[in-house]
């Protein structure tokens, strides 16, 4: 659960070649219909597919999540969704976090409740697509009509026969059968995964502490960094006095950028101490964004013509005069950081010819525009591995 | 720098920090136990819990130098295999959203378990009472405790 796919897409198709061989599938994002099959002889043909569904020999069903974890349990629903149309074993499928590839992923970001209404026909008919080859796979190895054939918890079976095969006794045949134009999807009364409740595929690593977090990240010989901000929008830097932060044991150097303060040293906690013993002195530039400030912004916006009713139910105005009880009550909201209870955090390694992100971000192809264009360098000389974020919470 | 003894999840480590350094930031950065985590710092959230002695700290603001000769257990040693009644309990009621914080909800649990196996709604309250969760998943944590609390004989 918790690999980081570094290797290229051409190494790590190598490398599913040699060692297990199996059934491989990826989809193109571009048309949902037009699935690729990727087997032995195509694998190293430039392919522009988006996830993959592996299936090995020895039964390991793997799903690749392309989209970024933010706690709201993507890397758990997406597989869910291609397991159920594959009629899988769930206790067999190992989900994988996929790191970023805009050649291979379409809308490899988490965002506006967007993530399953994009792929949720897609991730279907992956599952449907793999399950089918399965089955056709079967019938020609037993020489029967694959529609005396069905599929059920990762086996396809002939109930005439009471005969079986698993998914992983199948998988490198499956690989060399055509893929089919058209695929059944599954009515909905016959889910058996999804609206089911699924334990969260990272249950055990969250409550063993292994390392799944951004700030989990640990490189030899890594520095660290942590940026001292204004303490609040609408002022800005007047002044900085580093010297006694510079002095202080294992720090490296202390950054100046934009309107913020990086303190670059050895461990989190030098740099913890080194940021409090920081002199900066701010002036305002602007007006200082407070919650008064947004207040007044609600309440001229609902005062003014531009206010307009985007939804209406009912008669609201003799609903309360028919009301047998009216309750009158105020809410407010005050002006609150978006903080994650993770502070935000990225492992960068530059180096002369590209550099490595890990890391936990929202916007994984954005993040790494913006690294290139400050760096000055093209985009396909990042990498980017994707951690789980903590912020999703906030998102609601 | 000083060397420091530690004793930690049943293991000896001899480790040389500044004496002021937080338990937490020995554990992250010098030992590579990362199960512990950083939150707030300040010991206002909860998500660095570990136990000192059996009873649950916020490592975040606990110097090694006031450790001495105290046992330290952290998620990674409060079960060899992850099967602690309390983390079993976690996984049956599938109580993570994001999960930062239940290492920390964990640690917690079972110190409050160790000590009072029968722990009332109310003790269970306040016990968890210091570990925030951003998600909200307080109604599973309590449900869970309960439940880990059955599962201990």
């Amino acid at each position: 659960m918790e690999t980081i796919l570094k290797t290229n897409r051409r190494d790590f198709l190598k490398l599913a070649v040699t060692t297990s061989g199996g059934l491989m599938l990826g989809f193109s994002w571009s048309n949902a219909s037009a699935m690729e099959v990727i087997d032995h002889a195509t694998f190293a043909a430039d392919v522009n597919f988006n996830s993959y569904l592996s299936i090995s020999p020895e039964d390991v069903i793997t799903i690749f999540s392309p989209n970024p974890e933010l706690g709201q349990n993507i890397k758990t629903s997406f597989p869910m969704i291609v397991a159920e149309e594959l009629d899988a074993d769930w206790a067999k499928v190992k989900v994988v976090q996929a790191a970023l590839d805009t050649k291979k992923y379409e809308r490899q970001l988490t965002g506006g409740s967007g993530a399953i209404p994009h792929s949720w026909e897609r991730l279907r008919k992956a599952g449907a697509t793999a399950r089918q080859m399965l089955i056709e796979a079967a019938a020609k190895r037993w020489n029967v009509s694959a529609t005396s054939l069905s599929a059920e918890n990762g086996m396809v079976v002939d109930k005439s026969a009471n005969r079986s095969l698993t998914y992983g006794e199948l998988a490198t045949e499956a690989a060399l059968i055509p893929v089919p134009t058209e695929v059944k999807l599954k009515d909905k009364k016959d889910f058996k995964i999804i609206g089911k409740p699924i334990k969260n595929v990272e249950n055990d690593g969250l409550f063993t502490g292994k390392p799944l977090f951004g700030l989990d990240f640990y490189r030899e010989g890594m520095l660290h960094a942590m940026i001292q901000r204004p303490v609040s929008f609408g002022t800005k830097i007047k002044s900085i006095d580093s010297t006694a932060a510079k002095a202080m044991p294992g720090i490296v150097d202390v950054v100046q950028f934009k309107n913020n303060v990086a303190v670059v040293g050895k461990s989190t906690w030098q740099i913890i101490k080194a940021r409090k013993v920081l002199k900066i002195e701010y002036e305002v530039d602007s007006v200082i964004e407070s919650s008064s400030d947004h207040d007044k912004l609600f309440k001229d916006l609902l005062e003014s013509k531009e206010a307009t009713v985007r939804r209406k139910d009912g008669d609201v105005d003799s609903a309360f005069k028919n009301a047998a009880k009216v309750i009158v009550r105020e809410y407010q909201c005050p002006f609150l950081p978006h903080n994650p209870m993770e502070p935000m955090n990225f492992f960068a390694h530059v180096k002369a010819d590209g550099v490595e992100l890990v890391g936990p971000c929202q916007l994984p192809d954005n993040s790494r525009n913006d690294v290139a264009k400050l760096l000055g360098i093209a985009p396909e000389k990042i990498t980017l591995s994707l951690r789980d974020w903590v912020v999703a919470s906030a998102e609601g | 720098m000083t060397t420091f003894q530690l004793q930690i999840n049943g293991k000896s480590h001899s480790i040389d920090v500044e004496a002021d350094t937080p338990l937490l930031w020995v554990l992250r950065d010098t030992l590579g136990l990362v199960g512990t985590k950083y939150g707030c710092g300040i010991g206002q959230c909860g998500a660095c819990t570990v136990h000192l002695n059996g009873t649950a700290v916020r490592s975040c603001s606990l110097p090694v130098s006031a450790i001495g000769t105290k046992k330290v257990v952290t998620i990674e040693g409060l079960s060899e295999k992850g099967d602690h009644a309390v983390q079993q309990a976690w996984h049956e009621v599938d109580v993570a959203q994001c999960g930062y914080c239940q290492a920390g909800q964990i640690m917690t649990a079972a110190a409050l378990l160790a000590k009072t196996p029968k722990p009332t709604q109310e003790q269970i309250d306040n016990a968890m009472n210091g570990n925030l969760c951003r998600c909200g998943t307080y109604h599973r944590i309590r449900e869970a405790v309960v439940l880990a609390s059955n599962k201990i004989k």
